[in-house]
C-alpha cells in the first residue's frame, strides 16, 4: 500500500494535472489509502493513476451513504501488481443526477461491474456501450440495493396459511 | 382376532377441510374408510354410526382415493415408482449435494435412479435444488409444464421449499408456482436426506401414483392439448400452451 | 466434383485455426448465416444457471453473450439485515464451493475493520481448511469438466475424493458444507481429537490420487485434442478484462494473492505456484491439477506446524467467551448476552479485503456505521469478472470448445449472482 506520505503525493500530483477541486479527500485508514475525487474526473483520473502503475482495476462496486447526500457512491479498487500496492478511488453522486462517466473504454473489467452499479443503485454510467440490468429481471423497477429500497420477502408457507399464501386457487 | 379401534376425539380440523373429505373431519374419514373395507370383504357394518356408511358416487370415489384397487395399477405404480427419471436440473448449492447422491457413497443407482435426464420430455422427477429466484421462476414452470405425465417434483432444500436463509425481495419459495410432492429440509441437506425424500416419494407413488394432486393444487387447465385438438373442440387451450405471437414469460 | 467432395478434400490435419481461416477465405461464409442460439439456463453443460446468446456461423461461433441473474438471491442486502456473526452464514451461500473462502474475505475485511489479532493456531486452521476446500472445489471442477468433456467416469473418482474432505469438514464443524466454521477473530470451535490423524491419512494418500486423476486424462487422446490449443487467450487480454486465478495464471501472469500479499500466515509456508505457457484450455486444466498438489503440500505444512495456542481471540467484545465462563465470571455473561443480542460494534470505515479464492481474487468491501450491523458488504466475485472474458476466447472456435471452454473457467453462478 502507499504509505500515507505516498498516498498525499499522488493527490498532489493529481491537483496540478487536473486541477485544485479534483481530489476531495484522502483517507489512510487501516493501512490502507483512499482518493475521493469528483465523478466528473474519474477517467482522468484513473487513467493519471495507471500511469503510476496501478494497471489492474480488481473492483468496481457502489455503495449507498443514505441518508447522507451525495448518496451514491462508487468505489473502484485498484491494484498495482508490480509493487503490489493497492489504492481505492471513491465518488460520490446525488440521488436525483445519478450520472458518471463510464470507464469501460480504458478498463473493459468494468463492463459487467457497471452494469451491476446501475442495476442495483441506479447510477447511470454515460458513455457503457450496454447499460441494462444484469440480475434483476429485465422489466424489473427499483433498485433493490439502495439502503431505502425495503428487503422484502414472502411468508413461509405452512399448512395453516397455505390457501392465504397460495392465493385463493384452493 | 378382532381388532376394537377407539376413535379419538380430535375436535375438528383449523382451517377446513380438503375438498373431497367428508365434512364431519378425520373421525369420520376413519369410520367411512373402515366401512368401505367391511363392504369390500362382505363382512358387516361397524363403528358407532353404522348410517354413516357411504353410497353410490361417494362409496365409488372414496375407494378410489382411500384403497388401492386392481393388481394392474399397483405393477403399474410398482413400476413407475422405481423408474424414476430425474431432470437435471441444479440450481446452486443444493446441486453439488444431488450430485453426491450419483456419486459413489450414497449412490442413487441402487434404486435405479441414476438416469437424469437432460430434456424434461425425458424426465419425469424434476429435483429443484437451489434457490429460485424471481427471474428463474418462469422458467422453472416453464420446465416443469413440459414434462409429460406423471411427473413429481422434489422441493430439495430450505431455499426453494420456505425462503430458506434468504427471505428477500429475489426469491420465490417454490410451492407458490408448482405443485410439489415432497419438500426436503436442509441447508443444504445431506445426501442421505435427499436420498430419504427420494424414497419417500417413491413409497408414495407406490401407494398411490395419483395422490390427488390435480385437486389439491387447482391444477385443472394445465394439462397439455394439441393445437389441432383445441382448434376442432370447444375446450379452450391449456394455460401453458402458446399460441402464435405469444412471448410471455420468454 | 460435388461441392461436397471439394469440401471433403479441404479438410487438412492442420492446426484448427488454418482450417477456420481457409474456410472463410474460400467464400463459404456467403452460403452460411448467422443463427442465434439460446443455451437456455437449463442446460447440462453450463454449470450452473447460466444463459448464453450464441450467435453461430455454421459451427463456429461468431459471438457470444452471456446473460446472469437466474440465482441472485439478494445476498449481500441480506447481509445488511444482519448483525455481522450472522452474516458469515449467509455470506457463505455466495460462491457455493468455495463457502471458507466467502467467510475468509468477510471475516478478514471485519477483523480489519475492528483491528482484532487472529491467534496463530486459528490461521493454521483457517489455512488448512481454506486448502481443503480449495481440493475440493477442484475436484468438483475437475469431475465437472470431465462429465461435459464426456468422460464420464472421472465424476465418481473426484466424488470419492471429495467425500473424503467433507468428512473431514464434519468432523471440526459438524456440517459438510456452509460449515459457518470460521467467524470473526478465528475460528468456531478448536479442532477435534482424531482430526490431525485422518487428515494426515488423507494428505499422505491424495498426491496418488490426483497422479490417478492426471494420468487417466493425461493420455487421453480426445481430453488432448479438445483441450491442446483451444481458446487461448493472452494475459494482458486477461488483464485488461479483471481476471485472475488459474486462467490468469495458465497464461503465464504468476500472480497469487498467497504469494504475493500473504494474508493469514501463508507466508509462513513453501509452495510453488504452477503457470502456463500458452494460455489455451489444456494449460487451465494442467494449472488446477497441479494446485491440488501444492494445496496438499500447503495443508500437510499447516497440520505438522500447528502452534498451541487459543483457537479464537480473546477480545470478548468481539468473541463469545467459553462457556465454563459464563458460570463464573459477570463479565463473560454480559458480554456473551451483549454479543448474542446486539452483536459485536464496529467502528465506521470502509474496508476491502481480498483473498485467492480457487476461482481468483475473491474481495470483500465491508463498510461499517459503527452499529451492529454492516451498512454495505460487496463481494466482488472472481467469477462475476471472469466471466466476461468468456466473449474473446471463443469467438472463432466451434461449439464443441465453447463447452470445453466453460468447463475450464469454472464458473460458479452462486458468486457470480450473488
Amino acid at each position: 500500500m502507499p504509505d500515507a506520505t505516498g498516498l498525499e503525493l499522488i493527490a498532489g500530483e493529481l491537483r496540478d494535472a487536473e486541477g485544485a477541486d479534483v481530489v476531495t479527500d484522502t483517507l489512510f485508514f487501516r493501512d490502507r489509502a483512499t482518493l475521493s475525487v469528483q465523478p466528473t474526473h474519474i477517467r482522468a483520473v484513473l487513467a493519471h493513476l495507471r500511469t503510476k502503475g496501478y494497471t489492474f482495476l480488481a473492483s468496481l462496486h457502489g455503495v449507498d451513504y443514505y441518508p447522507h447526500e451525495p448518496r451514491l457512491g462508487v468505489c473502484y479498487e485498484l491494484l498495482d501488481m508490480a509493487s503490489v500496492d493497492r489504492i481505492t478511488v471513491k465518488l460520490r453522486v446525488a440521488s436525483d443526477t445519478p450520472e458518471v462517466e463510464s470507464v469501460t473504454e480504458d478498463w473493459p473489467t468494468a463492463d459487467h461491474q457497471e452494469r451491476e452499479v446501475y442495476d442495483m443503485f441506479g447510477v447511470v454510467f454515460r458513455g457503457h456501450r450496454d447499460l441494462r440490468r444484469i440480475l434483476m429481471p429485465e422489466d424489473y423497477e427499483g433498485h433493490p440495493q439502495r439502503r431505502d429500497f425495503p428487503i422484502g420477502g414472502e411468508p413461509v408457507i405452512f399448512t395453516f396459511n397455505e390457501r392465504d399464501a397460495l392465493g385463493s386457487s384452493e | 382376532m378382532e381388532v376394537k379401534r377407539e376413535l379419538l376425539n380430535t375436535g375438528g380440523r383449523a382451517s377446513g377441510t380438503r375438498p373431497g373429505a367428508p365434512a364431519g373431519g378425520p373421525a369420520d374419514l376413519r369410520v367411512q374408510s373402515l366401512n368401505a373395507r367391511q363392504l369390500l370383504r362382505g363382512g358387516d357394518l361397524e363403528g358407532p354410526n353404522p348410517s354413516a356408511h357411504l353410497e353410490g358416487t361417494d362409496f365409488e370415489r372414496h375407494v378410489e382415493e382411500s384403497v388401492l384397487t386392481t393388481t394392474l395399477d399397483r405393477a403399474v405404480a410398482w413400476a413407475r415408482s422405481n423408474s424414476f427419471f430425474p431432470a437435471t436440473f441444479g440450481l446452486a448449492c443444493c446441486a453439488i449435494e444431488m450430485m453426491s447422491i450419483v456419486a459413489a457413497r450414497v449412490d442413487v443407482a441402487r434404486f435405479g435412479f441414476e438416469a437424469f435426464r437432460a430434456s424434461p420430455r425425458q424426465a419425469d422427477l424434476l429435483i429443484l435444488s437451489g434457490r429460485v429466484s424471481i427471474k428463474m421462476a418462469p422458467i422453472v414452470r416453464r420446465i416443469y409444464d413440459q414434462m409429460l405425465e406423471p411427473k413429481w417434483a422434489i422441493s430439495m432444500g430450505a431455499c426453494c421449499s420456505s425462503m430458506g436463509v434468504f427471505n428477500n425481495y429475489a426469491l420465490v419459495p417454490a410451492d407458490k408456482f408448482m405443485p410439489i410432492d415432497v419438500h426436503v429440509p436442509g441447508c443444504p441437506p445431506r445426501p442421505e436426506a435427499l436420498m430419504h425424500g427420494v424414497l419417500k416419494l417413491r413409497k408414495m407413488v407406490q401407494d398411490d401414483p395419483d395422490m390427488g394432486w390435480r385437486e389439491r393444487y387447482g391444477a385443472h387447465g394445465t394439462e397439455e392439448l394439441l393445437p389441432e385438438l383445441t382448434a376442432t373442440t370447444e375446450a379452450p387451450a391449456a394455460v401453458n400452451v402458446f399460441g402464435e405471437g405469444d412471448t410471455a414469460g420468454a | 466434383m460435388s461441392e461436397y467432395r471439394r469440401r471433403e478434400q479441404s479438410i487438412t490435419l492442420g492446426p484448427l485455426h488454418e482450417q477456420l481461416d481457409e474456410q472463410s477465405e474460400g467464400g463459404a461464409e456467403s452460403t452460411q448465416e448467422l443463427l442465434t442460439l439460446n443455451f437456455g439456463p437449463h442446460h447440462p453443460a453450463t454449470h450452473g444457471v447460466l444463459r448464453l446468446l450464441v450467435t453461430l456461423q455454421g459451427e463456429i461461433v461468431r459471438d457470444v453473450k452471456p446473460i446472469i441473474g437466474y440465482v441472485h438471491t439478494g445476498i449481500e442486502k441480506t447481509a445488511e439485515d444482519k448483525s455481522y456473526w450472522k452474516v458469515i452464514p449467509v455470506i457463505e451461500r455466495m460462491d457455493y464451493l468455495s463457502y471458507y473462502f466467502n467467510a475468509m474475505a468477510f471475516c478478514g475485511a471485519v477483523e480489519t475493520l475492528i483491528d482484532v489479532e487472529v491467534p496463530k493456531r486459528a490461521q493454521y486452521l483457517r489455512v488448512i481448511h481454506l486448502e481443503l476446500n480449495r481440493i475440493m472445489s477442484h475436484l468438483v471442477w475437475l469431475g465437472t469438466s470431465a462429465l461435459d468433456l464426456g468422460a464420464i467416469s472421472m465424476f465418481w473418482y473426484c466424488f470419492r475424493e471429495r467425500e473424503k474432505i467433507l468428512d473431514l469438514f464434519e468432523m471440526s464443524s459438524g456440517q459438510r458444507m456452509h460449515t459457518r466454521y470460521f467467524q470473526v477473530g478465528g475460528v468456531i470451535e478448536d479442532i477435534p481429537p482424531g482430526f490431525a490423524e485422518k487428515l494426515r491419512g488423507f494428505l499422505a494418500e491424495m498426491p496418488s490420487r490426483v497422479d490417478q486423476y492426471r494420468d487417466m486424462l493425461n493420455g487421453n487422446e480426445i481430453v488432448l485434442q479438445r483441450l491442446r490449443g483451444t481458446c487461448p487467450l493472452d494475459a494482458e487480454t486477461l488483464l485488461s478484462l479483471g481476471v485472475t486465478g488459474p486462467l490468469l495464471r495458465a497464461a503465464g501472469n504468476p500472480w497469487d494473492l498467497r504469494k504475493a500479499d500473504p494474508y493469514c500466515s501463508y507466508d509462513d509456508f513453501d509452495f510453488k505456484i504452477p503457470i502456463g505457457t500458452a494460455g489455451d484450455n489444456y494449460d487451465r486444466f494442467a494449472c488446477r491439477v497441479a494446485e491440488m498438489y501444492e494445496s496438499v503440500k500447503i495443508a500437510s505444512q499447516a497440520l505438522e506446524g500447528l502452534p498451541e495456542g487459543p483457537h479464537i481471540t480473546e477480545d470478548r467484545k468481539v468473541a463469545l467467551p467459553p462457556r465454563h465462563e459464563l458460570a463464573t465470571s459477570m463479565e463473560a455473561l454480559i458480554h456473551h448476552f451483549k454479543l448474542v443480542t446486539e452483536g459485536m460494534r464496529v467502528p465506521p470505515g470502509e474496508v476491502y479485503f481480498p483473498i485467492e479464492s480457487p476461482r481468483g481474487e475473491l474481495g470483500c468491501f465491508v463498510r461499517s456505521d459503527g452499529s451492529s450491523k454492516p451498512a454495505r458488504v460487496h463481494m466482488r466475485d472472481p467469477s462475476f469478472v471472469n466471466l466476461q472474458a468468456t466473449s474473446p476466447m471463443v469467438k472463432g472456435a466451434y461449439i464443441a470448445d465453447m463447452i470445453a471452454t466453460l468447463a475450464m473457467l469454472d464458473p460458479i453462478l452462486g458468486g457470480i449472482d450473488r
